[in-house]
């Protein structure tokens, strides 16, 4: 049963854009595509908040540096998507290793706040580098494209840049899907649990931790990458630590360790943005009410509203 | 014979109080050897120091010829030296099958597979059975851990030490808080393991202990004042005056 | 002569932070809640105090009638919301009190506006001569001079006052306070409160300095952060010290840095690299005092 309803789901989502234009509502394939590139990167914070119970306040970084990796590489004219991949995944993924491997030495708030620091100190660096805009922000005017020739998928199409989202989702989904109940996901999950009594067990759980830890910043890179294709700009404010908290909302709006958790909290929260954006200039306002009647009153996200047990 | 852990001049201070005063110990290959000793004298540190769980101030460690005073807790454990918890620690989330899985999956192999479900591993999951049945849980397989009552929660607590067969096996109280039969059940259990494991077992039940134990050390004030054979450490003066003589205790 | 106005800049700045670190190490040292919204706190202070000096033409009635009303705002938030999050996990408070950040930066911005003017009193709007040659504004000395009161008013309240043992046994083991009698939840409202009050002094002060705008909370909740966490979560005495740390490393790694830089670096790279570390500063130190001692300088934390 859940399964059909999985790929019902899914056939809608890849149908959505001529879905849109039938019902002259094409404005509305880039919030789609926002809330895709958003899912992901909130998914991305699941792994290393949800399951692996790390608060980890600067995830924005990872993010930012994929956006920030592919707008510069574009704007000094190499556009091929493969390219722009490679990169992304080598700078989240470096960067997330160091950060990694200093933070998890750490535990509880000072953990929050190591990840917050060095996430602030990426922000600041932004902000200085007047080559690529600064603090005023990078604007692209080419896309990734991948392939060449007649089969080549430039990411400047909407519809292209939002199917191709949407297959990493799909393929980001269907991987956290196996990871939960593999050794991998056991061990992490354990971890969480109880860090001491893993280890005594003989789980290398700062190895763990920190493979964990570079996996998400690495996928959270490729939110980012995609997010710039589709924005056509990237602002120092995407590595800002209340960016972080904003996916660190939607995972716990979502629901922590949930496949879906990341997915359902994009959707809520960028949808309640836009619903109540159009209806008052203060919709930051009523969002605050909304997250706030979610923590009072649903304790497992709402995620945890749907499930079975 | 080399002596599967030897402990020399193992020193562990907490500010001024001095937890771990310069202890010598040895664990041969398949012996059951007792830590007795007051409330206070120390024991569970010393077992975190041997454990990993605690960095000790001096001293050394040697493991099955390994020097091993400066390992993680968890090079330990992959070697074959593994701790139980005086507070049970189990995994709240899981089943009590699924807490033994964990324990199995930690000494076979990387844990760095994310693709194939554990639950597939047929060898694994036989094992955590075999577990389950050797402590008596066989029937309360599927159960969560949080709803197991408190001598099932040790027995487990002590199956997920056993379940890598580990050469040696630090037993912190396992009988605490256990009621008779319980405590019956968990004596035996203990006996049995001494076919596979050499144990260190520290625990506050001396007539137990005298059952079980094939050496007998006393620690004191984070001191070993005497280390030998039940009868004769029963019998020992100084240790009837440090521990043994205490009303509660006989 | 600059050092010197430099470094008083700095200590200037620390103790400002000191006083929303105060309220942010209590809260989190006592209650063990993370709250996000303690910038909000220093914002709302900061606007009610220009609100209040707009009107009546002066600067200390808007501090008065600040410190009043953002401190029983304080209660009242607390009685009213926080309270229900004491007991629940790290990350259900950091979900609410965000919504809480996004409620009262619209809520400021409905009542007050985006911005609103503050300036320092009339009588404090010239310099200075302190020394022979060094003049400084009069204005950051009578911030100085606040500063310092506060300071050590608010160490005695904590070293030799009833509610200061309170608070401090509080906050180095709270099962043992509550299993001494002590009523813990007047005693969490009462420390809110404080902590409010503070929060509103520091931002009528810092109000003509750094601009009175909606969202200048979030900023210095992350300087207040790390003034707790270098100073160890709990202590006053860490909050003081950490905080005038962190106010000298940020503004003098803003200012001295530069010159550094510019005397051994080619002028791009002085003038990209500057701002650069100067803001990053404050974090490489935490990080350091973080490697040296995990627990911060005086862990409260037994």
């Amino acid at each position: 049963m859940r399964r059909a309803a999985v790929i019902v789901l899914a056939v809608l989502a890849a149908a959505l854009p001529w879905l849109l234009q039938a019902l002259g509502l094409d404005f509305y394939l880039s919030l789609a595509n926002r809330i895709v590139v958003a899912a992901i990167a909130a998914t991305s914070l699941n792994l290393v908040l949800g399951y692996g119970g790390l608060v980890s306040f600067g995830h924005a970084a990872f993010v930012g540096l994929g956006a920030y990796a592919t707008g510069i590489l574009v704007s000094e004219g190499v556009t091929s998507g493969w390219a722009h991949l490679g990169a992304t995944l080598l700078v989240a993924g470096v960067a997330a290793l160091l950060i990694g491997a200093i933070s998890l030495r750490t535990r509880g708030v000072y953990f929050i706040m190591i990840t917050l620091a060095f996430a602030q100190m990426l922000f600041y660096l932004a902000n200085s580098i007047k080559g690529y805009g600064g603090d005023e922000g990078l604007n692209i005017r080419a896309r990734s494209v991948l392939g060449a020739g007649a089969f080549a998928l430039d990411l400047k199409n909407p519809v292209v840049c939002y199917e191709a989202a949407l297959v990493v989702l799909a393929l980001v989904l269907a991987a956290l899907a196996r990871f939960v109940p593999s050794r991998f996901g056991r061990a992490v999950l354990a971890i969480r649990d109880d860090d001491l009594r893993a280890e005594a067990l003989g789980f290398p759980t700062y190895r763990l931790k920190l493979v964990l830890f570079v996996a998400a910043g690495m996928l959270g890179g490729v939110a980012g990458a995609l997010g710039v294709n589709q924005q056509g700009y990237v602002s120092p404010n995407v590595l800002h630590w209340t960016q972080s908290g904003t996916f660190m909302v939607m995972v716990i709006l979502g629901g922590v360790a949930s496949v879906w958790g990341g997915v359902i909290g994009a959707v809520v929260l960028l949808l309640l943005q836009e619903v109540l954006g159009a209806w008052t200039e203060y919709w930051a306002f009523w969002t605050g009410w909304v997250l706030l009647a979610a923590v009072l009153f649903a304790r497992r996200g709402l995620a945890g509203l749907f499930a079975a047990r | 014979m080399a002596a599967l852990l030897e402990v020399r001049g193992l020193v562990k201070r907490f500010g001024a109080l001095v937890a771990t005063d310069e202890v010598d110990l040895d664990v041969q290959a398949g012996e059951v050897h007792a830590l007795i000793g007051p409330n206070g004298a120390g024991k569970t540190t010393l077992v975190a120091q041997l454990g990993g769980q605690l960095a000790s101030d001096r001293g050394t460690i040697v493991f099955d010829g390994a020097a091993i005073t400066r390992w993680t807790a968890h090079r330990r454990a992959q070697r074959g030296l593994v701790r139980s918890f005086q507070v049970t620690r189990l995994f709240g989330s899981a089943s009590a099958h699924a807490n033994v899985a964990l324990a199995v999956q930690a000494v076979s192999g990387s844990s760095l597979r994310a693709w194939r479900p554990v639950a597939l591993e047929r060898a694994l999951q036989a094992r955590a059975h075999a577990v389950l049945a050797e402590i008596g849980l066989g029937a309360r397989a599927d159960a969560p851990v949080d709803a197991l009552s408190h001598g099932e929660r040790r027995a487990l607590e002590v199956g997920m030490a056993l379940a890598s067969r580990p050469r040696l096996v630090l037993l912190d109280e396992p009988m605490a808080g256990l009621g008779h039969e319980e405590s019956t059940r968990m004596e035996a259990l203990v006996a049995s393991l001494r076919a596979t494991s050499a144990v260190l077992l520290i625990e506050h039940d001396v007539d137990a202990v005298f059952r079980l134990a094939d050496r007998v050390s006393v620690l004191v004030g984070g001191r070993v004042i005497t280390t030998g054979a039940p009868d004769a450490v029963r019998r020992d003066p100084t240790v009837i005056a440090a521990y043994l003589g205490e009303a509660d205790e006989l | 002569m600059l050092v010197v106005e430099q470094a008083l800049n700095g200590l200037q700045f620390g103790l400002m932070l000191f006083l929303l670190a105060a309220g942010l190490t209590l809260v989190f040292g006592v209650m063990d809640m993370i709250n996000l919204a303690h910038g909000s706190l220093y914002m709302v202070g900061a606007f009610v105090a220009a609100w209040i000096a707009g009107r009546t033409g002066s600067f200390a009635l808007g501090i008065a009638g600040s410190v009043l009303v953002t401190g029983l705002f304080g209660i009242v938030l607390e009685a009213g919301l926080l309270r229900t999050l004491y007991a629940r996990d790290h990350l259900s408070q950091v979900l609410a009190t965000f919504a809480l950040i996004l409620i009262l930066n619209d809520g400021v911005k409905f009542v007050f506006g985006t911005d609103l003017p503050l300036s320092a009193p009339a009588a404090f709007d010239g310099p200075v001569e302190l020394l022979p040659g060094l003049s400084y504004p009069s204005y950051r000395l009578l911030i100085l001079g606040v500063g310092i009161v506060l300071a050590v008013l608010l160490w005695l309240l904590v070293q030799k006052t009833r509610l200061g043992a309170l608070v401090r046994a509080g906050a180095s083991n709270r099962t043992m306070a509550t299993a001494m009698g002590v009523d813990i939840p007047k005693l969490f409202t009462l420390v809110f409160g404080i902590g409010a009050a503070l929060c509103a002094v520091a931002g009528a002060f810092l109000g003509p300095l750094l601009a009175v705008q909606v969202g200048m909370g979030e900023n210095i909740l992350i300087l207040a952060f790390v003034v707790i966490v270098i100073g160890g979560i709990g202590s006053i005495r860490g909050a003081l010290v950490g905080a005038i740390l962190v106010g000298c490393v940020d503004t003098l790694g803003r200012t001295a840095l530069q010159h550094v830089f510019r005397a051994f670096l080619p002028p791009q790279w002085a003038s990209a690299a500057g701002p650069a570390v100067a803001s990053i500063a404050v974090y490489v130190f935490m990080a350091v005092v973080l490697a040296f001692r995990p627990q911060g300088l005086f862990p409260a934390r037994g």
